[in-house]
């Protein structure tokens, strides 16, 4: 594995575009940094003197705070624009916002925004490294390697293992970058979940489509539980919260069907008692706060590997030298 | 004060409404073909125009183009529209109603007519609205507008969702000669949609439209136009099932015209591919599979019409995110050379078949003067150079919108002059 075959270019827009390589590199660069949020003083001086924006155009605590931690245990300086504080709400088009922002001389933009595309149309107007923290319903790439670095720290592997996406996958952008992502890897990939929450042509990425969440839990090694939004019932994709928690909602009674030990993950925030119920979310198999600490560390991993840090110098970066 | 006879001498001359292709004279005066043969004897004052090597056709029709005017000048106007027009090889276009103000009285009728009067493009003919405020309630005054100058009705843009109104405003069309033009979308399933539904849609997280969106609102409006025998056209037919609904309900008897678009005749919704704003248009791109039946029903003349569909945007608008990004695409000055290159040069079409679907069946459909080079007919002529290669510039359009998906392809064939009343309003080489 060379740097070059590694190598992730300017921006992180999606794990589509990524080669498995690619993808293992920056779990294995993420390694090196969970060590650094153990730490009394959880600072190196990787990202010193580089600047960061992260660009908030729809609400989110759980990913603006971990890239913000992320780069902040970097020494990196940030700066948070979200929605309702910015000229978004004045009519500013994106195109003008991204040039302000290049403008000012930054060094990386952090994006979240509710339109598929939005990171990729970003990164092709502006020179400085985008990574998307999530564009409509397209991708969510750190979400995807949060999730893919729980699983591997769990079972050792990913490849070979199967991997069920319970839930509204039509909206997810979390569900397209862990379907991506995870074949890369090696992994079998399922998903499961009202069929009005399934986009046409699923089948064709590659996974297998559950009707029934109880064939889903027969099947798979590992579960990830989309968060259901309320907003789709009003839209009519399921007719309650209370039918689709009793379809398809994780209870600690039909993981108990099972005949292997599944490991549970959940990008949050969640519905207790919708789409997961408590005494699963809170049981002995549930990685979810694992994946929130991982989240950190994969996404130093992107800023580092993004602001020309190579893999195999992420231990030595974190003592002393810059990327 | 008519313009000097003028005589195009020696090009191809194609005209299927009097099964001519030959190289032949066509004579123009007093603003009216005065004849088409060879030797033909021309006033001593006439402009002689050669045209050797170049194909002479009846001038072409786009009968479905949006001029933004009133309302929305910043993307396009009458004026500039219909010189867009005359640049593409057309030297007559139908204008959509959907402005700001929607075109659904007389009066506006009458502005649209005037303004196309002083562009010195091509001919701007007006459509007028279905319903007031193409809000889908009532019926505008047809028989007011009709008078005015409006050529057809539609609410284009807004689907007729409510078939008792489609059924209304295809039998009060009946009086008075006009077609009704259908933007067919059921726009329940259509709802929040950005592109074609399917495998790409998946893959980029756009919403999408499904075909039997459109394919229902076909079936819809082939039916209420057959126990109606109201006229019903269809605009920019998009999907396989809805040729060939429209296949079949030809064959029934029913009286329905249909579009294709250049766009849906050679793209497919890979041009989405990258969120590339320029691919976004309504209906969207569809399938290989769909878009092959759109080729097989324009060739077999199921669609009779090639319009464009031209929809000019501001560069700003489409400078967005996909889905905060207009749908549409302009047209007029691509449309001549797609078809020369992706379809006559390719031996799909014939020349006489492109200059019905361009020129003969437009003018039918809408009751237009031309469409041929009968003697007594408009001195409105189209002359294309089939062998003049160039390259799409989107930065040089006489439109002042530059959407295209089609900017820097390599085309081969292009409309060289274009006379309008026998007036050179267009002289690619002046």
């Amino acid at each position: 594995m060379t740097p070059s075959t590694t190598h992730l270019g300017k921006d992180l827009v999606g794990l589509e575009p990524l080669s498995g390589d690619q993808i293992r590199s920056i779990l294995d660069t993420a390694e090196p940094f969970k060590e650094i949020s153990e730490r009394a003083i959880k600072k190196v001086p990787v990202l010193r003197g580089k600047t960061i924006v992260n660009l908030f155009f729809e609400p989110s605590t759980r990913t603006r705070v971990s890239f913000e931690f992320a780069e902040k245990r970097l020494s990196a300086d940030t700066v948070n624009i979200s929605s309702s504080g910015s000229s978004v709400v004045k009519g500013e088009t994106l195109v003008d916002t991204a040039r302000n922002l290049e403008a000012m001389k930054i060094d990386m933009v952090v994006m979240r925004h509710g339109s598929s595309g939005a990171a990729k149309f970003l990164a092709e107007r502006i020179p400085s490294n985008v990574i998307n923290a999530g564009d409509g319903r397209h991708e969510h790439p750190t979400q995807g390697l949060l999730d893919m670095l729980t699983i591997r720290d769990h079972r050792g592997r990913i490849d070979g293992l199967k991997v069920c996406i319970v839930g509204d996958v039509l909206h997810s952008r979390v569900a397209r970058s862990n379907i991506y992502g995870l074949l890369k890897l090696g992994a079998e990939v399922a998903v499961c979940g009202p069929r009005t929450l399934l986009p046409v042509g699923i089948e064709e990425l590659g996974v297998h489509v559950f009707r029934r969440v109880e064939e889903a839990i027969e099947w798979a090694d590992v579960l990830n539980i989309l968060r259901l939004q309320l907003e789709r019932m009003e839209g009519g994709y399921v007719p309650s919260l209370r039918e689709y928690n009793r379809v398809f909602g994780v209870s600690r009674a039909r993981l108990a069907a099972a005949s292997r030990e599944i490991l549970i993950l959940h990008p949050g925030p969640m519905n207790r008692g919708v789409e997961i119920d408590s005494d699963v979310a809170d049981g002995p198999h549930s990685v979810i706060l694992n994946q929130v600490t991982n989240g950190v560390a994969v996404r130093m991993a992107v800023l580092y590997l993004l602001a020309g840090g190579r893999p195999e110098s992420a231990e030595a970066a974190k003592t002393g030298g810059e990327a | 004060m008519s313009p000097k006879a003028m005589v195009l001498r020696g090009g191809r001359v194609v005209d299927p409404t009097q099964g001519l292709d030959g190289v032949l004279d066509v004579l123009l005066a007093d603003g009216q073909v005065a004849g088409v043969g060879k030797g033909l004897e021309v006033p001593e004052d006439a402009v002689v125009m050669e045209c050797a090597g170049m194909v002479v056709t009846p001038g072409l029709i786009d009968p479905h183009v949006h001029l933004r005017e009133p309302g929305q000048e910043h993307k396009e106007t009458i004026l500039t529209g219909a010189r867009a027009a005359a640049a593409g090889g057309f030297t007559a276009v139908v204008a959509m109603p959907n402005t700001d103000p929607v075109i659904d009285s007389p009066a506006l009728v009458g502005f649209v007519l005037a303004a196309g009067r002083r562009a010195g493009g091509a001919r701007v003919y007006p459509t007028g609205a279905i319903s007031l405020g193409l809000k889908g309630g009532r019926l505008a005054p047809v028989g007011e507008m009709v008078e005015a100058g409006a050529v057809a009705i539609t609410d284009d843009g807004h689907p007729v969702m409510d078939s008792g109104l489609m059924r209304m405003a295809l039998e009060y069309a009946r009086g008075f000669d006009i077609p009704v033009a259908d933007h067919p979308e059921d726009l329940g399933l259509a709802k929040g949609g950005q592109m074609n539904e399917g495998l790409v849609s998946t893959r980029l997280g756009l919403r999408g439209k499904p075909n039997a969106s459109e394919d229902g609102h076909i079936v819809r409006d082939l039916l209420v136009a057959e126990f109606t025998h109201g006229h019903i056209h269809l605009q920019h037919v998009s999907t396989a099932f809805g040729v060939e609904m429209i296949r079949q309900a030809k064959a029934r008897g029913v009286n329905v015209t249909a579009e294709a678009s250049p766009h849906h005749l050679i793209l497919t919704d890979e041009a989405v591919e990258g969120y590339r704003t320029e691919a976004k248009m309504n209906p969207p791109l569809r399938t290989a599979v769909d878009r092959d039946a759109v080729v097989a029903g324009m060739l077999d003349g199921t669609l009779d019409i090639i319009a464009t569909d031209h929809a000019p945007h501001h560069y700003d608008e489409k400078e967005a995110a996909f889905d905060d990004a207009p749908n549409g695409i302009v047209g007029l000055e691509t449309s001549v050379g797609l078809i020369l290159t992706h379809f006559v040069r390719t031996g799909k079409l014939d020349l006489p078949t492109m200059v019905d679907r361009m020129s003969c069946q437009p003018a039918r459909a809408f009751r237009l003067p031309g469409g041929t080079l009968e003697p007594g007919s408009p001195a409105d002529v189209t002359v294309l150079d089939p062998e003049r290669a160039w390259t799409v510039d989107r930065n040089a359009f006489v439109s002042m919108s530059s959407n295209t998906p089609f900017h820097g392809w390599e085309l081969k064939g292009r409309a060289v002059r274009t006379i309008v009343g026998g007036e050179v309003v267009f002289d690619l080489d002046r």
